[in-house]
């Protein structure tokens, strides 16, 4: 557990919280990024297209002001093409015929107290492990 | 009347504060999500921080801001109709745990790394966009 980090962890958590509670407060929607994003590439130009594309572009600047002001605190996996591939594809599927993914059931859902969101959170940190360990301990890796 | 151009900042700002609380708390960072799904590894359980933080804060917030009758700039919460969980939600998160399983990318990193100067968040959100339209697609056909 040399990489265990549970300040900067609850801090950005309590941050991530505050962001969810705006969106709703003032705008009233979800703040699931998934939701946001796949609405805004899959559907038709509508009254929602806008907001969706700043809250895209806001998120793409907070990264840029974090690495900037803060610390850089990305690293690349470095995997090779064809399994960033056919993970994102595998994300993307899923996260729209799952109605969302760790924001929207995680963040948001979760603080509804939603059983859907619930079961969903379940599901995808069950199977998140699952893959993990058979990537790694059964196949030994990618 | 919605207050539109306050709707489209805040849009923006939550789309900020989101990712700066995703990159501050190390989740941009796809090692430490794999990190956090090895558990049979060097484990990390960091991620479950950042979750408990952001759940604490939307727990209480959101109690208050439900109870309001309308969001602050626009008439009426936006909210998820569905409550159980159907066979969609779960396939669909099945699916979307093995993706993140397998690289470390859920949606909202993705965006908080795309402009860091590094392709690998790039392949993922176009791989991502294409498993959306994918499934948008098979709706469709249906």
């Amino acid at each position: 557990m040399e990489n265990f980090t549970p300040v900067t962890g609850l801090i950005g958590g309590i941050i991530i919280g505050l962001a969810a509670t705006l969106l709703l407060w003032f705008n009233g929607r979800i703040a699931g990024i998934s939701g946001i994003f796949n609405g805004l590439v899959t559907n038709k130009k509508n009254h929602d297209t806008f907001w969706r594309l700043l809250f895209i572009l806001g998120m793409v600047a907070g990264g840029l002001a974090h690495q900037h002001f803060i610390e850089p605190s990305y690293q690349p996996l470095n995997a090779p093409l064809w399994l960033l591939v056919i993970g994102g594809l595998l994300v993307g599927f899923g996260t729209s015929m799952g109605s969302g993914c760790a924001s929207g059931h995680g963040v948001c859902g979760l603080g509804r107290l939603s059983v859907r969101s619930l079961t969903a959170v379940l599901i995808f940190l069950s199977m998140g492990i699952l893959t993990t360990f058979v990537v790694r301990h059964v196949l030994g890796g990618l | 009347m919605e207050h539109i151009h306050k709707f489209k900042f805040f849009a923006f700002l939550a789309g900020f504060l989101l990712s700066f609380g995703i990159s501050y708390s190390g989740m941009i960072n796809p090692n430490k999500i794999l990190a956090f799904l090895d558990v049979a590894g060097d484990w990390d359980p960091t991620l479950l921080f950042v979750l408990g933080g952001a759940v604490v804060v939307t727990l209480i917030t959101f109690r208050f801001v439900m109870r309001m009758p309308k969001p602050l700039l626009s008439h009426k919460f936006m909210l998820p109709t569905l409550t159980k969980a159907d066979r969609p939600l779960i396939i669909g998160q099945l699916l979307f745990g093995i993706g993140w399983g397998l690289i470390g990318y859920c949606p909202g990193p993705v965006f908080s790394a795309l402009a860091l100067g590094y392709a690998e968040p790039v392949i993922v959100m176009a791989a991502m966009i294409a498993g959306a339209f994918l499934y948008k697609w098979l709706q469709a056909a249906k």
